[in-house]
């Protein structure tokens, strides 16, 4: 008999919208401890959008959202939206984790040692003093990991952590994903990345304005799901016991030359 | 010249307390400019400076005191302008732009129809250590010290609504409370030191000491401290200069920091240059 595990949040038809036009509709949604979801849909489907539901961060025009008591969440924004110039070194952006009802400037020594120790276990020890700049791509997407496990969450929310980065940081980024979710942290990512992030996840979510699917990437990774998913038709091929997805390029690309020539 | 000439001013009353506003207010303004320019804000200096002058006027015509009219004014157009930026209605350098030269413009429109204002308006726009009282005095090292306490005792939140507004709101921050703190620490610095450093010129003092520091440091604590540094040292030899070289104060603390910008642009080099590049992206989004 398998027991049915804690839900930390969960949006009972949840709408949210900017203005008048609505990004996020009517989505039912529960994330449970030990979860590791992958979010995908098209650009505009409203993955942030869901992922900000979620954090609590813009507030629903229909529909609850429920968090159960004393859950506490960890946000890795897109690296995109960093400002990688901004004079802050690695140390001075995970401390910004214990930013709430502290009154000294300086960090003490448990806040150092706990800081030390959060790099440590993310394998980026002694960048402290490192600017973000001076790091790759990889230790970039940890220091933010390490400052949203700082305030030790129950789930991690990140959006698009893949995204501009290469094969290799890709790896790195998902297999300490996978560490974290085996030690017990739930997970909720947003990814454009259907071959390289979502189909390595053990539950999708696809979603285009509105949930369209939900379950297991063998489950969710069919040709009608992302096709009404992405608007778009797509084959799915099996290789390897995984599910890869391939777009039909030329179909479409094919009338768009022969009305550009 | 000689000590004696260097120490010669000092005899007088009105120089020690020029000294005294000019070396705090080059502080202050070192202080707060780091937020400033790494807000992408630069700007609102200059527009605050402005919406200030505008409620001098005002103030000057209705009788009031000048910190209290021009004070109630420019909290009021700080935090006008907090609030459009935040909405993301227009970009922060649009609505300094709107809301403090219209409130420029209504002050001269009040000073054209009801006579000239009480206080000097050479004085008030260029700057002048002539005529600064013992209250006023009091009132700069009382803004001085109060923008300090907030600076420490709001330093992370500061830090991590300056960085990462997003995150820090996520995380607990009340980050609509700490823009609006930080509004009002700014207006508050600009009024106190209006007088000596001029509407016109006192931008370039919130500006040109964080620039500076960022020049030399990529850590935010160390910026904080160099510019603070920079902004004190700055308005101390400036004012010692615009008594030699018997030109206006304010003009005379910026073309210091305008030297020392060159001198230091020269030593960092191309480093230098790679993080100034911080300074030109607007960071909170």
């Amino acid at each position: 008999m398998t027991q049915e595990r804690r839900t930390l949040i969960e949006l009972d038809r949840v709408t949210c919208a900017y203005g008048r036009r609505p990004v996020l509709s009517n989505a039912t949604l529960a994330v449970r401890v030990g979860d590791f979801s992958g979010i995908v849909g098209p650009s505009g489907s409203g993955k942030t959008t869901l992922l900000r539901a979620l954090l609590g961060s813009v507030q629903p025009i229909a529909g609850s959202v429920r968090r159960e008591r004393g859950v506490t969440l960890g946000y890795v924004p897109q690296v995109e939206t960093v400002n990688w110039d901004f004079p802050v070194t690695v140390s001075e952006v995970v401390i910004m984790a214990r930013t709430r009802g502290r009154i000294l400037p300086w960090a003490s020594r448990n806040e150092r040692d706990d800081v030390e120790e959060v790099l440590d276990r993310l394998g980026i020890a002694g960048l402290g003093r490192r600017h973000i700049r001076e790091l790759s791509g990889g230790q970039q997407q940890r220091v933010f990991i390490a400052r949203a496990l700082l305030a030790k969450p129950d789930l991690l929310l990140l959006d698009e952590p893949t995204s501009g980065v290469d094969v290799r940081t890709r790896h790195e980024v998902l297999h300490l994903l996978g560490d974290l979710n085996a030690e017990g942290l739930a997970i909720v990512l947003t990814t454009h990345d259907l071959n390289g992030i979502a189909s390595h996840l053990p539950h999708l979510v696809c979603l285009n304005t509105e949930i369209i699917a939900e379950g297991e990437p063998r489950r969710v990774l069919t040709s009608d799901v992302l096709e009404r998913t992405y608007g778009e038709p797509m084959d799915v091929l099996e290789h390897g016991g995984m599910q890869i997805i391939i777009d039909r390029y030329e179909h479409n690309v094919i009338p768009i030359r022969r009305s550009a020539s | 010249m000689t000590v004696s000439r260097l120490l010669e001013p000092y005899k007088f009353e009105f120089f020690f307390h020029g000294v005294i506003v000019a070396t705090l207010a080059g502080g202050l303004c070192g202080l707060i400019g780091v937020y400033v320019v790494l807000r992408g804000m630069s700007y609102i200096g200059h527009g605050l400076s402005h919406a200030i002058f505008g409620g001098a006027a005002a103030s000057a015509v209705l009788g009031l005191n000048f910190y209290v009219g021009a004070g109630i004014w420019g909290f009021a157009s700080a935090l006008m302008i907090g609030r459009v930026t935040r909405r993301r209605l227009i970009g922060s350098d649009a609505a300094i732009g709107v809301i403090t030269t219209a409130s420029f413009a209504l002050g001269l429109a009040l000073i054209g129809l009801f006579g000239s204002a009480s206080k000097s308006i050479d004085a008030t726009l260029f700057g002048s250590i002539l005529g600064i009282s013992t209250t006023e005095v009091w009132v700069v090292v009382g803004v001085t010290a109060g923008a300090g306490l907030v600076v420490f005792f709001r330093y992370r939140s500061l830090l991590f609504t300056t960085f990462d507004a997003e995150v820090a709101e996520v995380s607990g921050v009340n980050t609509a409370r700490v823009d609006a703190l930080l509004m009002l620490v700014l207006a508050g610095s600009i009024l106190a030191t209006m007088q000596v450093l001029g509407v016109i010129l006192i931008a370039a003092t919130l500006v040109i000491p964080a620039v500076i520091a960022r020049m030399f440091t990529n850590s935010f604590s160390r910026m904080l401290w160099l510019s603070t540094i920079i902004g004190t040292a700055c308005g101390f030899v400036g004012m010692n200069l615009s008594y030699q070289l018997d030109i206006s104060s304010g003009a005379t603390i910026v073309l210091v920091g305008a030297a020392l910008f060159l001198v230091v642009f020269l030593i960092t080099g191309p480093a230098g240059l790679r993080r100034l590049a911080a300074t030109d992206a607007h960071a909170p989004s």
